[in-house]
Formats: structure tokens, C-alpha cells, sequence
């Protein structure tokens, strides 16, 4: 015998269960509203290195105040998830932020997938004039700009005063060479084992030590105005050959290939490494007594460079994009260039250089550390940038796989390069 | 009451009545249209993506390609280099947690004291979530502060610190480690059910009979529990060949790729390269590699149960 059932009770089981539907399918959709032309702007920005999340609120909190009817949602990520959720906020739907953070790499890509706005006309003469040329390799493609230079970082030369002291090397090295000869030194006296460490996981932090290295080895002109590959001849090939060198004579860390800028610091902070590249951040961080047994050793200074090329950085700078999608264009750039602003970036000084060149006259400001304003001067006037493609995400993977096969000695360093140069044309497509 | 009414034949108020089947249907309407919702229609899309050049940062462009995305990840090394790894993660630490989870199954089972002690702590790494396992192995690998390079130069059984997850030799052993530790104790615990429903007087026979301890183990109760093996075999191998979270974590999938399985060959492509295309058609590649397992796994599991 078959149950039967009421219609109503059918049709009441089925409302029940639209219902439940309709609930769980709009739950989780929220609404923006503004009021009394009150604005709020959607901005990320990043956790680590660069200014802090306190200095970033204290700088927004001063313009909310000078602008009342603008108020600013801060969103902090770490580095590795910036470039992920901005593309996925952005090219999904309507686009979530009116202000996004852009590292020197993804201009070219942001420009092609319509994510950041062409600001070119809309820098004032006095902040373009202002502010270093080399800044603008952080915001430039195709002749335009495409973001507010903010950030201007490069990655400096920080080296154990002490263990070279005891080596018998009194002054800073100057060129690559150099460094190679203070380490073997440093080794040969038994100082430590391994007197270089390096970022060279297999992420972006290696190709920033392969592009500034490459800078001064034959100049780092990545890719040609056709589009094609001169990174496995030139200076790219002359970097990677030295790198590996570093490996092959064993003044490398060979746990180098794992280690990120902050274990770079952790291996020196523990007296473990004489010499090591790290971003401005690394400075306090080194010679903070607290966590470093070699706080007072470190010294700094821009990156050494070759017979013909004294210095290069390469451009770790990052500028904050207007989103095409931004229903509040002006108050972006409005907040882009307050937080560019000299009178900003000369408070919130603490981590990051200002990128003015009349804050490096301010001997108010390089007083407290002339060594290190100095380095930074030399360093930002002559800073080169990583390879600028709007495929330049699959070009960093592929080269980073390269490098370290090469370092690894899986391949020689022509070879691996070589094999990613062959792959442009698919990586491009 | 009048004749009239009392004439009147009674009528009685009959409420249309449902089908059992439409109730049934009614009720499983929801689950269905939220498995379409939510399984069905993402698997279409994504099929339908495979057959088109999608790259997110180039909107609006998305030229159809047919079985193009196939045919290159088909004719690629890096592609075939991730399933190469894969298999490897997976065969060497499937082996290895079924003999050790045998061996620990076969100590669980014995009438010891404190027995439910030696249960309790053999489960205890499985507990633990995949996640804190990474970060816990991750530290005990560091090439400057591990507890393994202390261990192991402190026994002098290596002269120098190691960097284990830097070193593309050793990085796919270290991420098999971690993983070994964390699931041999679900393969012990799933063959000791199997040991456990083995009929003891079959056992008791063989002893009587003259039958060694290993002899008992070889010829009785290892085919009584194949079928359990094989079951155990069937989840492992397509978890591991899944393998995703323990070695991102520990490793990113370096140092030089070395220990990039294919989910993270097909999630580098589809959301760090933004190519969903490709990444489309890995995943249905990937899909295909796991169903010809079960298939086969499911053969031998129908062919056991024939016996």
C-alpha cells in the first residue's frame, strides 16, 4: 500500500525548500550604501616590508580628516596573495577596490587587463619633477603611467662588519668581485661556513637578486622591443653564471634555494652569514638587539657593481593604481597622491626611503643615518627594473624553475635560460 | 434538521491525494537542483572552458581552441614532469604507510597491556590537521634550526647541517616523510578492523596444525584481509595523487619544481597564471588519470570479492 499526501503538504515542503534556497543563495551578498555625498574608498595594500599597517592608517586617518567627506577601508594582505586578489577582485564583476597596490612588475599586465586607469595627465608638474625618474619604472608601460609612485625600495648590501674586520678587510666591497674575495677570506678564516646568503626560494625574491645583480653585468634589457628573449645572453646569463659560481665555490648557503628575505635576515641576525641583499626593512631588523646577536655589526651600502658599473638596484618600488572600475576616480587619486605627499613620506620615514629628492638635502631627516641616506641616494638614482611584459607573471615562474635548476646544477645557466627564452612564445600566448 | 437535508446524500470533502513517488521527488528536489548548482553546472563550465584560450587578464578576448588546451598540456613536459612526481609521491608513500600501518595494526591487535594507550598514541598524528603537520615538518627540516639536522649530527650520523627542503634531492623525501607520519596511523587502524574480524579459530587451527607465527601471517590472515588492503590502497592512492596542501605549504612545489605534484601544476596554471583554459583542461586531465585508478582498483576489489 502506497502513502499518500495532502497537496497543500507538498507544496508547503516545496516553498519550504525554495525558500531555504533562496535564503542560502542571497546569504553573504552584502550592500554599500553612502550618505550626504559621503564617500568610501575600497583600497589593499600589503602587511609586510614598506610602510607598516600602523603608518598606512596613520596616513589615511590624516586625510579623512583634512578630506571629511572621504573615508578609506583599508585591506592588508600579505605580498604573496596582492597580485591574486587584485585580479580576481577586479576583472570579476564590478571590481571591489578604488585603490590597489602595484608592484613594479604589473604595470604592463594591469595596463592590458584594464585593472588600473592611465593616470599620465593627471600627475602634477611639481610631484613629477619632485620625485626620483627612476621611481616612475615602478608605474610606467607603453609611455604612460599607471599609478602613483609610492614606494621606492631596492634591495641594499648588508654586510658583518666584524666577521670582514677579522678577515682582514677593512672597507666595504665595492665591486662583485670583491665580495667573492671577502667571502673566501671569510671562509678560509674558518668566520663561518658559508659567509653569502641569499632569497632564492623559488618565488619572486630570486629573480630581484638574478635582475640587480644582472644590472651591472651587461645591463638587465630583458626582453627586446620586439618582444624578444635577451635575458640568456647578456647580463641575465653573466648573473646567473656568478650566482652559480657562489655555489660552486662554496661561499654560498646552499640553503639559500629555500630561503625567503626573512630567513636572509634570521641568517645573519644569528651571526651565521657575513653577507646578504636585503630590502630596506632588513636594516632595523638586523640591528635590533632584541632579536639580532649581531645588532651593531651590520653595515649597509648600495649594491656592489663591476669595473665599468659601480652600483644598480633593482626597482622594488611599488605605486598604488586608480581602478578602472573605481566609481570614485577623483578621491582615489586624491588619496594616491596624499600618500605620496613629501610631507608623508618624510614622517613615516621609520622602513621606507622617501621618494623626493629634496628629502635626501634634508639633513634633519640624514642625520640619523648618513650611511644608509647615502646608499639609498646612489641606489635610487640608477635602479633597473625586471623584465616589463603583460605575461609577466608565467615569464617570473619560468625563470625562477631556470635559475634554480641552474644553481642546483641540473642544467647549465645557458641552458636553463635558453629553454625559457624558447617558451616565450607559448608563455605569451 | 429538515427531510430535505436529511434527503441529500452526505458529502464528504475527498483532499486530493499525491503520488508517493511526487512527494519523494518534491523532497529530493532541493539536494538535486544544489548538486546541479553547485557540482554539475561548475563541471559543464569548466568543459566548456577547456575548449577556449581564457586568460583573465586578457578580458573580453577568448578565442576557442577545441582540444588545443589538451593537446599542449598533452605535449608538455612540465605537465608530464607533475604527473611523473605525483606518481612517485604516491606509490612511495602508499607503500610505505601500508607496511608500517601493517606492522602497527599487528602490535595494536595483540592482547598487550595498556593496549588502549598504545591505540591512543599510534592515532594521535592522524588527529592533527594537514595544515599544523606541514608547518610542524617544515620546522623540524630547517636547514639552520631543524631538530632533524640536530638530531642527526648530534648521533654523528651527518657531519654537516642539511638543508633538506632547499636541496631538489631531498625536498620530495621530506614532504613523503611528513605525510607517511601523519596517515599510517588511519592504514593501521583500518587494517586492525580488518585483523579484528578475521575468525580466531581459523588461527588457533593453523597454530594446532604446527603453523609458524609468519606462516600464520602469510598463508591466513594476509588473505583474509586483502580485501581491507585493497580498500585501504583504493583511498590512498587517489588521495595522494591529489596531494596539494602538505606540499604548498612545506615546499611551494620547489626548489626547480622538484616537488610540484599536478594539482599544483594545475592550480600554478589556473590561478597564479590566470590561465583557466589550461587550467580548465589539467583539471579533467587530472580527473581522467584518477578514474582510470579506480577502475582499476575497482577490478581488482570485484575479482577479491569473486574469490
Amino acid at each position: 500500500m502506497s502513502t499518500r499526501y495532502g497537496r497543500p503538504g507538498v507544496l508547503r515542503a516545496l516553498a519550504a525548500s525554495l525558500a531555504a534556497l533562496i535564503v542560502v543563495s542571497v546569504a553573504g551578498c552584502g550592500t554599500t550604501t553612502s550618505s550626504g555625498g559621503e564617500v568610501t574608498l575600497k583600497t589593499i595594500w600589503m602587511k609586510q616590508a614598506g610602510y607598516s599597517e600602523t603608518e598606512i592608517q596613520a596616513m589615511t586617518d590624516a586625510f579623512t580628516a583634512a578630506n571629511p567627506n572621504i573615508k578609506v577601508d583599508l585591506e592588508f594582505v600579505q605580498y604573496e596573495a596582492l597580485h591574486d586578489k587584485i585580479v580576481q577582485a577586479q576583472i570579476n564583476g564590478d571590481g571591489l577596490y578604488d585603490t590597489v597596490l602595484m608592484d613594479t612588475p604589473w604595470p604592463a599586465e594591469f595596463a592590458d587587463a584594464q585593472i588600473a586607469s592611465d593616470i599620465t595627465d593627471k600627475i602634477p608638474a611639481d610631484f613629477k619633477s619632485g620625485v626620483f625618474d627612476s621611481a616612475f619604472t615602478a608605474a610606467s608601460y607603453k609611455g604612460k603611467i599607471w599609478g602613483v609612485p609610492w614606494i621606492n625600495d631596492t634591495k641594499f648590501f648588508f654586510y658583518n662588519k666584524k666577521m670582514l674586520a677579522a678577515a682582514g678587510i677593512t672597507t666595504a666591497p665595492k665591486t662583485w668581485d670583491d665580495v667573492l674575495a671577502a667571502a673566501q677570506a671569510v671562509k678560509d678564516k674558518g668566520i663561518v661556513e658559508f659567509p653569502l646568503v641569499w632569497s632564492w626560494v623559488q618565488a619572486e625574491a630570486v629573480i630581484c637578486d638574478w635582475a640587480e645583480i644582472a644590472g651591472v653585468m651587461g645591463g638587465a634589457d630583458f626582453i627586446d622591443d620586439q618582444g624578444n628573449a635577451t635575458f640568456n645572453t647578456g647580463g641575465g646569463l653573466a648573473a646567473l653564471e656568478f650566482m652559480k659560481k657562489t655555489v660552486d665555490d662554496g661561499l654560498t648557503n646552499p640553503a639559500s634555494l629555500g630561503f625567503t628575505e626573512v630567513d636572509v635576515n634570521n641568517t645573519i641576525a644569528a651571526g651565521q652569514a657575513a653577507m646578504g641583499l636585503n630590502w630596506t626593512f632588513g636594516y632595523n631588523v638586523l640591528n635590533d638587539k632584541a632579536n639580532s646577536t649581531v645588532a651593531g655589526d651590520i653595515a649597509v651600502v648600495a649594491a656592489p657593481g663591476t669595473a665599468s658599473t659601480p652600483t644598480a638596484g633593482v626597482n622594488g618600488g611599488m605605486s598604488i593604481a586608480v581602478t578602472t572600475k573605481s566609481k570614485h576616480p577623483a578621491e582615489a587619486l586624491k588619496l594616491a597622491l596624499w600618500m605620496a605627499s613629501q610631507p608623508m613620506q618624510e614622517k613615516y620615514d621609520a622602513n621606507t626611503f622617501p621618494m623626493w629628492k629634496a628629502s635626501f638635502e634634508n639633513t634633519t631627516l640624514t642625520s640619523v643615518n648618513p650611511e644608509f641616506w647615502a646608499a639609498a641616494s646612489s641606489a635610487f638614482a640608477g635602479l633597473v627594473a625586471r623584465p616589463i611584459v603583460p605575461y609577466y607573471t608565467k615569464l617570473s615562474s619560468a625563470l625562477q624553475v631556470a635559475i634554480q635548476e641552474a644553481l642546483k646544477g641540473t642544467k647549465t645557466p645557458k641552458e636553463a635560460l635558453d629553454e625559457v627564452a624558447a617558451e616565450l612564445p607559448t608563455l605569451s600566448k | 434538521m429538515s427531510e430535505a437535508a436529511l434527503a441529500r446524500p452526505r458529502q464528504t470533502r475527498q483532499r486530493k491525494q499525491w503520488p508517493e513517488s511526487w512527494v519523494a521527488a518534491a523532497f529530493v528536489a532541493p539536494a538535486a537542483l544544489i548538486i546541479v548548482l553547485i557540482v554539475l553546472v561548475p563541471l559543464g563550465r569548466a568543459l566548456w572552458m577547456s575548449l577556449f584560450n581564457i586568460q583573465l587578464t586578457r578580458p573580453g578576448v577568448e578565442p576557442f581552441v577545441g582540444l588545443g588546451n589538451y593537446i599542449d598540456q598533452l605535449a608538455s613536459g612540465n605537465f608530464w614532469g607533475s604527473v611523473g612526481r605525483a606518481l612517485f609521491f604516491t606509490v612511495v608513500s602508499t607503500a610505505l604507510e601500508l607496511l608500517l600501518g601493517l606492522a602497527l595494526a599487528l602490535l595494536m591487535d595483540q592482547p598487550l597491556r595498556g593496549r588502549w594507550l598504545l591505540r591512543t598514541i599510534i592515532i594521535l598524528p592522524w588527529a592533527l590537521p594537514t595544515i599544523v603537520n606541514a608547518l610542524m615538518w617544515r620546522w623540524i627540516d630547517n636547514a639552520e634550526y631543524g631538530s632533524l639536522n640536530a638530531l642527526l649530527t648530534q648521533t654523528g650520523i651527518i657531519g654537516h647541517y642539511q638543508p633538506w627542503l632547499s636541496n631538489s634531492d631531498t625536498a620530495m623525501w621530506m614532504v613523503i616523510l611528513a605525510d607517511v607520519w601523519k596517515l599510517t596511523p588511519l592504514v593501521a587502524v583500518l587494517l586492525l578492523a580488518g585483523l579484528q574480524s578475521v575468525d580466531r579459530e581459523v588461527v588457533e587451527v593453523a597454530r594446532v596444525d604446527g603453523a609458524g607465527s609468519w606462516q600464520t601471517f602469510r598463508l591466513i590472515l594476509l588473505p583474509l584481509i586483502t580485501p581491507v588492503i585493497l580498500i585501504v590502497l583504493v583511498l590512498r592512492t587517489m588521495e595522494a595523487f591529489k596531494v596539494f596542501d602538505l606540499i604548498w605549504i612545506m615546499t611551494h612545489g620547489g626548489p626547480a619544481n622538484s616537488t610540484q605534484s599536478v594539482a599544483i601544476y594545475a592550480y600554478q596554471t589556473a590561478y597564479q597564471g590566470f590561465d583557466f583554459g589550461r587550467g580548465a583542461a589539467l583539471g579533467y586531465l587530472i580527473a581522467l588519470v584518477i578514474m582510470v585508478l579506480a577502475a582499476v582498483y575497482l577490478r581488482l576489489l570485484g575479482r577479491v570479492g569473486q574469490t
